[in-house]
C-alpha cells in the first residue's frame, strides 16, 4: 500500500536522501487519511442519523465533556510533534555536505543555469557527475531569486544574488534527471529548465573530453567567441583593435609577427595553438611575456573554435 | 390584521442630552471610554508600522556598524537635542491642553494648544535648516546621494534609513499641527468643556506617541557611537 | 420629520407581512447610500465590490487552467501569463478575501447581533469603504496602465527591478491595508463597548469572538504590511538599498517583512470563515455550541500564534536551521486549535436535529474541505518534506482548500444565511443546494489532483510544462469550469430572489437564538426599537426563540 501512495504521490526515488523524505511523507498521508475519514464519516454520518424529522424536536444540552476535549487535544498534539521532529531530523540529516563531494557551481540567471566545474569546464542547463560519490552545488544568483529543485533527489533551495547556498545529493542510479526552477523569476521562469546527467566512469569522461552537447551543434568561430570570453583570453586581448596586455585579435590571422629574439612567424593554425599551449615560446615584440599556458585547461573543441574565431576577425 | 408600520426615530436632538453623544451610544461616558479604546488601537497600529523601520535600521546597522557610527558624525546633535526638547515641551503644553478642556478654562484651553503648535512648527522649521544642509552636502536617500567620502557606500543606507524615519515621523508631525490648528479653531468657539473633551484627549495621545517615537529616534540617528 | 409612532410588530415565520420601511427603503437616494453611516448599508456595498472582484478574479483564473491545457503556447504568451497569474492572486487576496467576511457580513451582523444600533465608529466605517475604493481605483489603474507581473507576493529583487506600474500597485496595497484597520479598530471597540446589557464575554456569539480575533490581527499586522509597501516602493524609487544585496541590503528581508504581515493574514481570512460556521451548525443542528469556550479561546490563540510562524513559508530561503526548526514546531501547535473547532462542532451534530438546507450544506462543504485543507498543512510543516513541496502544486492545492474550500465556502454560506435577515426575501433552497453541490464537486476536480501534481514535482507559476503533468491540467481545468458555472448559478439563485415582491421570509426563518433574529427582517434603520436586553445564551435551545419586538417600550432617545 505505501508502494502505491509513493507511486501515486512521489517521483522515483534517486537519490540517497529521498528515501528519508518519502517515509515522512507516507507517514503523513496515512495521518490524513485517517482523520480526513473520520471527519467525513462523522459528518455524513449524523446527517443522515440525526436528521430532523419534525419541527419540535428536543435536543440535549450538551455544552462541553473535559475529558473528552482533552483526549482530543493531547491526541493530535502528540502526533503532530512526531511529524514536527521526524520531519526535522530527516532535514537535519541531509543538510551537510560529506567532504570529498564533487563540488560544482552553478549560477543562475534570467533564465539559464551556467555550471562551472572543477577543471574550469563550463556547460549550460546540463550539469553532469559521475556517479557514485556525492555532490555538492554550489548556487548563486546574477540577478534575481531562483531556486534549484530537483525533484527526483528531493533537494531544491533558492538561489540567491551576492550570496551562497548549496545543496547536496547522491544519486543511486545513473541516468538523466530535471532541473526546474520552483522561484518566480520573469518571463520565461518555466523554461529555466535544466538536465543532470548522472554518468558513469566512462560517460562522465567523455564529457570531460569532448564537452557539454550543445558544444557539438554550435560553429566553431561561436565556440571559439565564447570560449574566448569564459576563459579569460577577454582580459588581455580586445578584437577591435586596441592594444592590451596582449595584442589585439583583430586581423591577425595572416599577418607576420615580430619576436622580440628577432624571429618571425606567420599567424596560421599552428601559430595560435602554440600560443595557447606555450605561451612563452615565443614573445610579440612589444609585449612582455605574462600570458598563462592553457595546456590541459582548453578541449581540442575549443581550441579549434578559438583558431576558427580569431580567423573570422577580419 | 391592520398594517402597521414602524419607523425610525430620528427625534432624540429634541430630548435633553448632550448634543455631542452620538445615536448608537447610551451615555456620554461609554462615547467617550469607546472613542479611547479606538484611539489606543490606532496607535498601536502606528508604533508597529515605524516597528518595521526600526528593525531594518537595526539589522542593517549591525551588518554596517562602522559605516553607521561615521555617518551619524554629519549630523548635529545639539539640533537634535534641541528638537527633542522642543517636542517634549509641546508634549507638557498638550498636557495641560487637555487639563484646561477638562477643567472648562476655554482661555487656557487655546493659549495650550497654540503653544503646542508653535512648539511642533519649531520642530518643523529645525527639521528643515537639518534637510537643507544634508540636501548642500549631497547626503540624501538612496539615488540621489552625491556625497563623495569615506565609507560613502555604506553610508548611504544609513542616510536612506534617516531620511525614511525622520521623514514618516515629519509627516505625522505635520498631520498633528493640521488636526491641532482645528482644534484650535474650535475651542475659540467653545466646542470643548467638561463634559466634552474627546477630540483633545485623543489628540493627545496621538501627540504623546510622536513625541514617544522622536524619545527613539534621536539616541538611534544622533547619538550612536 | 413624522411623529414617532412606534407599534408592536410580531410576525409569524412564513406569513409575508406588508412591506415595512426598513434601511432599504427608507432614505433610498444616490446621495443618501453614498454618504450612509449605517453598518447595514456599508456591509451590503462592501458585499457587492467584493463579490464583483471575486467573479474578476475567478474569471482570470479560468483563463489561466484554459491557457494550462497544453504545454504550448494555446491563447497567452508567458509574460501575459505571469501577469495573470499575479493579477489572479492579488485581487483575490487583497480586494476580496481579505475584507469579505468581516467587512461584508461582519459589518451587517456585528451590531446586531450585539443588540446595538451601529458599529463603534459609524463614521469611519463609510472612511472605510472610501479608502477601501480607494484602493481598488488604485489596482485598476495598475492593471489598465500594463499590469504588474510579480506574482501576489512581490519578492525582491525581481519587484524592485522589473518594469511595470509595481509602486502603483503597492501603493494600492498600502491604502487598502488601511481599510482594514479602519474595520479592525471599529470592531474592536464595538464588541468593547456596544454589548446588550446581560452580554458578557461568554455569552457572545461565536460569530463575535472570531471577528473580533480577527479584527486584533487586522489592527497589529496590517501596519507591517503597509511599511513592507512602502519600503518596496521606495527601493524601486530612490534605490535605498535594504532589499538590495549589491547595495549592502537583504532581499530575503523583504520575505520576512512580507509574511510577517501575510502569515497572520490567512488567519484574518480564515477565522471569520469558521465563526460563521460556528453560527451555522448550532442553528441547524438546533442544538447548543458544543465547547463553548474552547472555540471562543481557540480562535484567540490561532490569532496570537499565527503571528509567530511566518518563517514556514521560507524554509528553502537560506534562512538558519534554528530559526526553520523553530517555526516548523509553533506551525504544529497552531493546528491543535483548527482541529479542536473541528470536533467541537462535529459533537455539536452528534444527537442533534439536523435541517440540511443550504446553508448547512455549505457548512458540511466546508468541514470536509477545510479538513483536508488543513492536513495537508501537515505535509508542509515537516521541513524535510516541506523542501520537495515549496512552490509546488502541492501548496497550490493547499491553500485552495483553506481559503477557497474553507473561507470563501463559508462566507457563500453565511450570506445564505444572513441572506433573509439582510433582504427579507428567501432564495430557492432546491436550486441553492444543487448550486452548492456543484461548487463542492468542481472545486475537488479542480484542486484535489492538484496535490499529486505537486508532489510529482510540477512548479507553480508555470506557464509551461513538462508533458508528464498534463493529464492533470486538463483534470483540473474542467474542474474549474463546474466549479465557475456553479458558483454563477449559486449568485443567480441569490439575485433571483431579490425579484420577488414581497417579503416572505419571515423574521427567524431558521429558529437561531442570536440577536439578530430579533428584529424583523429587513431591520429597521435603527435595527431595534430600544434597547434589547439578553434573555437567553446564543445557543440556548431549551428556550424558544424570541420574536422581533419592541424591546423596552417606547424609544425615548
Amino acid at each position: 500500500m505505501n508502494k502505491f501512495l509513493e507511486n501515486l504521490f512521489l517521483p522515483p526515488q534517486a537519490s540517497t536522501h529521498a528515501k528519508a523524505v518519502d517515509d515522512v511523507f507516507i507517514f503523513v498521508t496515512w495521518v490524513n487519511i485517517v482523520f480526513f475519514l473520520i471527519v467525513t464519516f462523522a459528518a455524513v454520518y449524523f446527517s443522515i442519523k440525526y436528521k430532523r424529522r419534525h419541527a419540535n424536536e428536543r435536543t440535549p444540552h450538551v455544552t462541553h465533556n473535559l475529558k473528552l476535549e482533552l483526549f482530543w487535544s493531547i491526541v493530535p498534539l502528540f502526533i503532530v510533534m512526531i511529524i514536527f521532529f521526524w520531519g526535522f531530523q530527516s532535514y537535519m540529516v541531509g543538510r551537510v555536505a560529506p567532504n570529498d563531494s564533487f563540488e560544482v557551481q552553478a549560477t543562475a540567471k534570467k533564465w539559464l543555469w551556467a555550471f562551472e566545474y572543477p577543471d574550469g569546464t563550463r556547460s549550460i542547463n546540463e550539469l553532469h557527475v559521475p556517479f557514485g560519490r556525492p555532490v555538492r552545488v554550489v548556487l548563486s544568483s546574477e540577478d534575481v531569486l531562483h531556486a534549484f529543485f530537483l525533484k527526483d533527489f528531493r533537494v531544491k533551495s533558492d538561489v540567491l544574488p551576492n550570496r551562497y547556498t548549496e545543496v547536496w545529493f547522491e544519486a543511486t542510479k545513473p541516468g538523466e534527471y530535471v532541473l526546474q526552477c520552483t522561484e518566480y523569476c520573469g518571463k520565461d521562469h518555466s523554461k529555466m529548465r535544466g538536465k543532470v546527467f548522472v554518468d558513469s566512469k566512462a560517460d562522465y569522461e567523455r564529457f570531460i573530453a569532448d564537452g557539454p552537447a550543445d558544444w557539438k551543434t554550435m560553429p566553431p568561430a561561436e565556440l571559439g567567441k565564447m570560449t574566448y570570453e569564459q576563459a579569460g583570453c577577454v582580459s588581455c586581448h580586445s578584437i577591435d583593435g586596441t592594444k592590451g596586455q596582449g595584442p589585439s585579435w583583430k586581423g591577425i590571422y595572416g599577418q607576420t609577427h615580430q619576436f622580440v629574439d628577432g624571429s618571425s612567424q606567420v599567424v596560421d593554425e599552428n601559430y595560435i595553438r602554440q600560443s595557447i599551449e606555450n605561451p612563452q615560446g615565443k614573445i610579440l615584440k612589444g609585449f612582455e611575456g605574462i600570458m598563462p599556458t592553457y595546456q590541459g585547461l582548453l578541449r581540442e573543441k575549443q581550441i579549434n573554435g578559438v583558431i576558427a574565431y580569431i580567423k573570422s576577425l577580419k | 390584521m391592520s398594517s402597521q408600520v414602524i419607523t425610525a426615530d430620528h427625534e432624540a436632538h429634541a430630548h435633553g442630552h448632550d448634543p455631542n453623544l452620538q445615536h448608537h451610544f447610551a451615555e456620554m461616558e461609554q462615547q467617550f471610554e469607546c472613542s479611547k479604546i479606538g484611539m489606543w488601537l490606532f496607535l498601536a497600529t502606528e508604533v508597529l508600522l515605524f516597528g518595521g523601520l526600526f528593525v531594518g535600521y537595526g539589522l542593517m546597522q549591525g551588518q554596517h556598524s562602522e559605516a553607521f557610527k561615521s555617518a551619524h558624525h554629519h549630523l548635529d546633535w545639539r539640533l537634535g537635542a534641541l528638537n527633542t526638547i522642543v517636542l517634549l515641551i509641546s508634549s507638557f503644553t498638550m498636557v495641560m491642553a487637555v487639563w484646561s478642556a477638562q477643567t472648562s478654562n476655554q482661555k487656557a484651553l487655546v493659549r495650550n494648544l497654540a503653544l503646542t503648535i508653535g512648539c511642533a512648527c519649531t520642530f518643523m522649521v529645525v527639521k528643515f535648516f537639518e534637510y537643507s544642509h544634508k540636501y548642500h552636502e549631497g547626503l540624501l536617500p538612496g539615488a540621489f546621494y552625491s556625497y563623495t567620502g569615506p565609507h560613502q557606500n555604506a553610508e548611504f543606507v544609513f542616510f536612506s534609513f534617516y531620511f525614511m524615519m525622520t521623514g514618516l515621523h515629519g509627516i505625522h508631525v505635520t498631520a498633528g499641527i493640521v488636526v491641532l490648528t482645528y482644534l484650535l479653531i474650535q475651542a475659540r468657539k467653545g466646542a470643548y468643556n467638561s463634559s466634552y473633551f474627546t477630540p483633545i484627549d485623543l489628540t493627545g495621545l496621538y501627540w504623546h506617541l510622536v513625541d514617544l517615537i522622536w524619545i527613539y529616534l534621536f539616541p538611534l540617528f544622533y547619538l550612536i557611537s | 420629520m413624522a411623529n414617532a409612532t412606534t407599534t408592536t410588530t410580531q410576525t409569524r415565520i412564513g406569513t409575508a407581512p406588508p412591506p415595512h420601511l426598513n434601511y432599504l427603503t427608507e432614505n433610498n437616494t444616490l446621495k443618501a447610500w453614498l454618504t450612509t453611516v449605517d453598518h447595514k448599508r456599508l456591509g451590503l456595498m462592501y458585499l457587492g465590490a467584493v463579490m464583483s472582484f471575486f467573479f474578476i478574479a475567478g474569471a482570470l483564473a479560468l483563463l489561466l487552467r484554459l491557457e494550462l491545457l497544453t504545454p504550448k503556447q494555446d491563447f497567452m504568451d508567458s509574460a501575459t501569463y505571469n501577469k495573470v497569474f499575479t493579477l489572479h492572486g492579488a485581487i483575490m487576496v487583497f480586494l476580496f478575501i481579505i475584507p469579505s467576511v468581516p467587512a461584508a457580513l461582519g459589518n451587517f451582523v456585528l451590531p446586531l447581533m450585539l443588540g446595538a444600533k451601529d458599529v463603534a465608529f459609524p463614521r469611519l466605517n463609510l472612511a472605510s469603504f472610501y479608502v477601501y475604493c480607494t484602493g481598488a481605483v488604485m489596482a485598476l489603474a495598475a492593471i489598465i496602465l500594463g499590469g504588474v507581473d510579480t506574482g501576489w507576493t512581490f519578492y525582491t529583487p525581481y519587484s524592485t527591478t522589473t518594469d511595470g506600474p509595481v509602486g502603483l500597485m503597492a501603493m494600492a496595497v498600502f491604502v487598502l491595508g488601511f481599510s482594514s484597520i479602519f474595520t479592525g479598530i471599529n470592531f474592536v471597540a464595538t464588541v468593547h463597548k456596544l454589548r446588550a446589557p446581560g452580554m458578557g464575554w461568554f455569552q457572545l456569539p461565536l460569530f463575535v469572538w472570531g471577528i473580533y480575533a480577527t479584527a486584533l490581527i487586522q489592527v497589529l499586522a496590517t501596519p507591517v504590511l503597509g511599511i513592507t509597501a512602502v519600503l518596496m516602493v521606495m527601493e524601486r524609487a530612490f534605490h535605498i538599498g535594504i532589499f538590495d544585496a549589491r547595495l549592502g541590503g537583504d532581499p530575503v528581508l523583504f520575505q520576512h517583512f512580507f509574511w510577517f504581515y501575510s502569515h497572520p493574514a490567512v488567519y484574518i481570512m480564515i477565522l471569520p470563515g469558521m465563526a460563521i460556521i460556528s453560527e451555522i451548525i448550532p442553528a441547524f443542528s438546533k442544538k447548543t455550541m458544543f465547547g463553548y469556550r474552547a472555540i471562543a479561546f481557540s480562535s484567540v490563540s490561532i490569532a496570537f500564534i499565527g503571528f509567530l510562524v511566518w518563517g514556514h513559508h521560507m524554509f528553502t530561503s537560506g534562512q538558519s536551521d534554528l530559526a526553520s526548526a523553530i517555526f516548523a514546531f509553533l506551525t504544529y501547535l497552531v493546528a491543535i486549535p483548527s482541529g479542536i473547532k473541528i470536533w467541537n462542532w462535529l459533537a455539536t451534530m452528534y444527537q442533534g436535529s439536523i435541517d440540511m438546507r443550504t446553508p448547512m450544506l455549505y457548512a458540511m462543504s466546508f468541514l470536509i474541505l477545510f479538513a483536508i485543507g488543513g492536513l495537508t498543512g501537515l505535509y508542509l510543516g515537516a521541513i524535510s518534506v516541506d523542501i520537495h513541496l515549496h512552490d509546488t502544486y502541492f501548496v497550490v492545492a493547499h491553500f485552495h482548500y483553506v481559503m477557497m474550500g474553507g473561507t470563501v465556502i463559508a462566507f457563500i454560506g453565511g450570506i445564505h444565511y444572513w441572506w433573509p435577515k439582510m433582504f427579507g426575501k428567501m432564495y430557492n433552497e432546491r436550486l441553492a443546494s444543487i448550486a452548492c453541490w456543484i461548487v463542492f464537486i468542481g472545486f475537488n476536480v479542480t484542486f484535489l489532483n492538484q496535490f499529486m501534481m505537486g508532489s510529482q514535482g510540477m512548479p507553480r507559476r508555470y506557464w509551461t510544462y513538462l508533458p508528464e503533468f498534463q493529464k492533470y491540467h486538463i483534470g483540473s481545468t474542467i474542474g474549474s469550469w463546474i466549479l465557475g458555472f456553479g458558483l454563477v448559478m449559486a449568485a443567480g439563485v441569490l439575485l433571483a430572489s431579490l425579484r420577488k415582491k414581497e417579503y416572505d421570509a419571515g423574521d427567524n426563518p431558521w429558529g437561531s437564538r442570536t440577536m439578530e433574529w430579533e428584529t424583523i427582517s429587513p431591520p429597521i434603520t435603527h435595527n431595534f426599537e430600544g434597547q434589547p436586553v439578553l434573555r437567553h445564551g446564543p445557543y440556548d435551545f431549551r428556550v424558544e426563540p424570541t420574536p422581533a419586538t419592541v424591546a423596552g417600550g417606547r424609544h425615548s432617545g
